[in-house]
């Protein structure tokens, strides 16, 4: 082995044990690899006798998040284009359970999501909850299967108000980050 | 008319629809990968049903996760039993949530808001 690479992996180790991540995975998100993950999950949440609505808080928006991801992302380059990829990160404090994803969009989506992001981030509970109901009744799942409820329920089921990040790839694309804080109970 | 009797997975719920015994139930985890692949056959189901259905539909939904597309989808389902309400029969929808579920018995509420069938909310107690 080449030292550089050595160090890399020793790096990677050291790190992921400095920031508490208990789940690291990039690639493709596909159905099944959504299904592995959440079981995992939470059979670790059960094994450590988390509170019931942490763990399918923590569930729920695992889902939502991979799911966005296997609907939503494109591929870096047009070469391999290879959809639905990304990165998911479980992180885990004293207080807290973090759920992490990153992946790429077109750039023409970094509005939407931005102001639905906002929009979601500003309303109080009632205001979500009825913004919510809104949602249901009204309009079509659009052809990709997204409902345009997804913000609203991680908002809802968060501790925190979404943190989000996009770095800029190139014209076309950017890096899309979702971060989400699950208090634990 | 045909049975619906779907069986659980990690990702879509048991479904039965039975005219002959009346019993109408969904329950598990709905998180599936194809929305519509699957409801669909629910809904047409659905659709062939009002045009002969019975004097009374009670439609039992014990939900362990939803998924906001399912949410959706489920939603298009209590539709199906306005429309037997519209059409004179009557309907009702009993919501099973765990006590220990929040989210879950707010989803319940948040249908009875919006969907025009008698809602019925009942608290289980959490197996864990």
């Amino acid at each position: 082995m080449k030292p550089k690479f050595i160090d890399f992996v020793f790096d990677l180790f050291t790190h992921l044990r400095k920031n508490n991540v208990k789940l690291i995975y990039e690639g493709e998100i596909s159905h099944d690899i959504i299904k592995a993950f959440t079981a995992l999950t939470e059979n670790d949440l059960k094994a450590k006798n988390e509170a019931n609505p942490t763990q399918k808080k923590v569930f729920n928006i695992m889902v939502e998040c991979l799911q966005n991801i296997s609907k939503h992302a494109v591929s870096i380059d047009e070469i391999t284009p290879k959809n639905g990829r990304g990165i998911l990160l479980i992180t885990e404090t004293d207080k807290n359970y973090h759920i992490t994803t990153g992946n790429l969009i077109k750039a023409e989506h970094t509005d939407i999501i931005k102001t639905n992001i906002d929009n979601v981030n500003k309303l109080n509970k009632t205001e979500l909850r009825e913004l919510f109901k809104k949602k249901l009744s009204s309009g079509r799942i659009s052809d990709k299967g997204g409902a345009g409820l997804g913000f609203i329920d991680i908002r809802r089921k968060s501790s925190n108000k979404l943190e989000y990040n996009f770095s800029k790839i190139n014209d076309d694309k950017f890096f899309y980050i979702l971060n989400t804080v699950i208090e634990k109970l | 008319m045909s049975v619906i009797n779907i069986e659980h997975t990690e990702t879509t719920p048991k479904v039965i629809f039975n005219k002959e015994t009346g019993v109408f139930i969904i329950e598990g985890k709905t998180l599936p990968e194809n929305v519509n692949q699957f409801y669909e056959p629910l809904l047409d189901w659905l659709t062939d049903y009002i045009n002969n259905p019975n004097n009374e539909t009670i439609l039992n939904l014990k939900l362990e996760y939803i998924n906001t597309a399912s949410s959706k989808a489920i939603f298009s389902i209590f539709l199906k039993l306005e429309k037997l309400i519209e059409k004179g029969k009557k309907a009702k929808i009993i919501w099973y949530y765990a006590d220990d579920d929040e989210d879950m018995m707010d989803v319940g509420e948040e249908y009875a808001d919006v969907i025009k069938v008698p809602f019925e909310h009942i608290e289980f107690e959490s197996e864990d």
